[in-house]
């Protein structure tokens, strides 16, 4: 199973990445939704963990371009910000919203959770 | 509590200075202005309107006492003047009928004389004098046959004029009396004669003192010279000088206003009789005529009076009513004011804190991340030595992150609910989450916190933020009414109607009984001076009323308080 990890700050999402590796989870990453959609075109990815607030392409719209092309993908949410309408957008894509931080442990749980 | 407490209205006691910007106005200065301008345009035309009546009365009197005066003092002229024309009359008629002949004879003269007394009456005796002044012929009680007049002003008189109207005076025979003379020519011999009559005084002033005069009036004769000649009450003796200024001759009635003596003013009626030295005055007290308007008087203060303090008490109580309401206007409006101010002033702070909670989440989940990563290296690459006291610090570094991560998300839900509408709630979750931000203050201070809420209380809808800062607030003021080590309990039951009941209880200080009532209102405090602001309460209050609940509360002073609030489980949408 591959799961694809897009989020801004890159410090953040490498060792995420790493760690998630460590715990048999294959992990790719990156910091910017277009080089996101590249990859996802050459890898299939079974989830994606996207950050809601982004630069250029949010967390949302990146979601609804990759499920376009890869309808069997599932979408996790993280976000540091407690926006209300943002949770809600969240929910309605299936409730998978976590605020950070997170514990790895978790996420690796929702992860499961959702790819089983 | 005085009378003056119960009727102080309640702006009374609002400072005049607008230090805290809360008095939009001076009340005390509109209570004024209104009573002063009412006042005035109330009670100037009244007493202009008095003031005018009064006048307008006295004058009429006035005029009423001038000419009832005038009136009597004429008929009284008329009155005498008739009188002495009839006597004259009486006397011509005597020497056209009987003739100097017909007088001459004595016993004839006594017959006259008999039958004008019983006639005309007042006549005392008649005599003839001849052109040399010789008394010819007398009947009457006193012995004057022979008597010479030629060198009396009287007989001069009647010789030139033809007629003659005495004074009263007391002559020989020293008693007042007054004659009347004619002269009478004898066609036989062209001898003038005159003929002479006494009338006694008694008819004459009768005439006078029967005059019906109110209240002191007093009607007499004087003659030109101002001797009195009938008695007169007040003004002098007979035959002395009147104490009155005498006006001079006119034809017509004359009255005036004339300062006697003493201090004394009389209205006073003058009248001259024609062709006789004769002045009749009628003088009558002027401060007695005037008397009625002293009644006058009296009535119209006293309904100016009661007018004026009717006026007045009705002008301050519609004042201060008016004023009143206008304050407790403001003060609504303040309060509104003040609760939007609030309620802008929590949104602020929840849009603060959410931004706040936004930026440190970030790094945290940087720190969390990096921490984990190198816990993980520790744990799953073997070229890093399994070093305890490494991953101690580590984990120490994790939970502490974790710790951190918790009180973030904790704010962002807080801050994101105050300007959410309906939420379904379970209230233990939410009363969790209060308690949660007051359970370190709360072990700080050992106090114990004992919730007792059922597991199976259903779901309700509500507006979660004003509802957590209902619960908040009751809290928090249950924290400041306790000392340290105090109990906390916290309960809530379903009742039946649809309706939730919680409670918060408290050990603490209390609430004297007559508090009781005004902790609801708007700045009432007993926390002033240690910074309370008196809104907790008030705002709790306006909460649970937009949620369409109520609250109650039940103290004892030194025991504790019950806060007890009961909410609908179907809050209204609009609420």
């Amino acid at each position: 199973m591959k799961v694809l990890l897009v989020d801004d700050e890159v410090e953040l999402v490498s060792a995420m990445a790493e760690r998630l590796e460590f715990r048999g989870v294959d992990a790719d990453w990156t910091d910017n939704g277009e080089a996101a959609l590249e990859m996802a075109s050459r890898t299939d990815y079974a989830v994606a963990v996207l950050d809601m607030k982004m630069p250029r392409l949010s967390g949302l719209d990146l979601m609804e371009r990759l499920s376009s092309q890869h309808p069997d993908m599932k979408f996790i949410f993280l976000s540091g910000h407690g926006s209300e309408a943002d949770f809600k957008a969240g929910c309605a894509a299936g409730c998978n919203y976590l605020i950070k931080p997170i514990q790895i442990d978790d996420l690796i749980a929702r992860i499961n959770q959702v790819a089983g | 509590m005085s009378l003056m407490e119960k009727i102080r209205p309640q702006f009374w006691d609002t400072e005049s200075n607008g230090a805290t910007g809360k008095d939009l106005f001076n009340y005390h200065r509109i209570w004024r202005l209104a009573i002063a301008l009412l006042a005035v345009v109330a009670l100037i035309p009244l007493t202009v309107m008095a003031f005018i009546d009064y006048n307008v009365t006295r004058h009429s009197l006035e005029s009423e006492n001038l000419l009832r005066t005038a009136r009597t003092t004429s008929n009284t002229r008329r009155s005498v003047a008739y009188y002495l024309e009839e006597r004259t009359k009486a006397l011509e008629f005597l020497a056209e009928h009987e003739g100097i002949e017909g007088l001459h004879d004595s016993d004839n003269l006594t017959n006259i004389l008999a039958s004008l007394k019983t006639s005309f009456g007042g006549f005392v005796d008649i005599g003839i004098i001849n052109d040399h002044g010789q008394q010819i012929a007398y009947i009457g009680p006193y012995d004057l046959l022979g008597r010479d007049y030629s060198e009396q002003e009287w007989f001069r008189d009647s010789l030139e004029h033809g007629t003659y109207i005495s004074s009263v005076f007391l002559g020989f025979r020293d008693e007042p009396h007054l004659i009347v003379a004619r002269k009478v020519l004898d066609a036989r011999t062209g001898q003038d004669f005159v003929l002479r009559a006494t009338l006694d005084t008694g008819q004459f002033n009768s005439m006078l003192t029967s005059i019906d005069l109110p209240g002191g009036g007093d009607a007499f004769m004087v003659d030109r010279n101002g001797i009195i000649q009938t008695p007169s009450k007040q003004h002098g003796t007979l035959l002395t000088k009147v104490d009155l200024a005498i006006p001079s001759y006119s034809e017509k009635t004359s009255v005036q206003q004339v300062p006697g003596n003493g201090g004394t003013d009389y209205t006073v009626g003058y009248a001259y009789i024609k062709d006789t030295p004769y002045i009749v005055l009628v003088v009558k007290d002027t401060e007695e005529l005037m008397k009625p308007l002293q009644t006058i008087r009296m009535e119209l203060l006293w309904i100016m009076l009661v007018s004026i303090a009717l006026i007045l008490v009705v002008i301050v109580g519609v004042a201060t009513y008016m004023v009143n309401k206008i304050y407790i206007a403001d003060q609504t409006r303040a309060r509104t004011l003040h609760r939007m101010e609030h309620t802008n002033r929590m949104a602020s702070i929840g849009r603060l804190a959410a931004g706040v909670a936004h930026e440190i989440n970030n790094p945290l989940a940087i720190i969390n991340e990096k921490a984990g990563l190198i816990n993980d290296l520790f744990v799953y690459k073997q070229e890093y030595a399994h070093d305890e006291r490494l991953l101690a610090n580590i984990r120490s570094i994790i939970n502490s992150v974790s710790r951190c991560g918790k009180i973030t998300k904790r704010l962002l839900s807080f801050a994101r609910h105050i300007d959410v509408e309906m939420d379904s709630i379970e209230f233990k979750e939410l009363a969790n989450e209060v308690v949660d931000f007051l359970r370190k203050e709360a072990e700080y201070r050992s106090i114990a916190i004992t919730m007792d809420i059922p597991e199976n209380l259903p779901a309700f809808v509500s507006d979660r933020g004003k509802l957590q800062q209902i619960f908040l607030n009751l809290v928090n003021n249950a924290f400041q009414a306790m000392s340290d080590g105090g109990h906390l309990y916290i309960s809530a039951r379903e009742v039946t109607d649809g309706k939730l009941v919680f409670a918060v209880q408290d050990d603490g200080c209390g609430i004297p009984e007559a508090d009781i009532k005004r902790i609801f209102d708007p700045f009432f405090s007993t926390k002033k001076k240690s910074g309370g602001t008196g809104l907790g309460l008030s705002i709790t209050y306006g909460l649970v009323e937009e949620l369409g609940g109520t609250m109650a509360v039940e103290s004892e002073v030194g025991k504790g308080t019950v806060f007890t609030i009961t909410m609908p489980l179907k809050g209204s949408k609009e609420a």
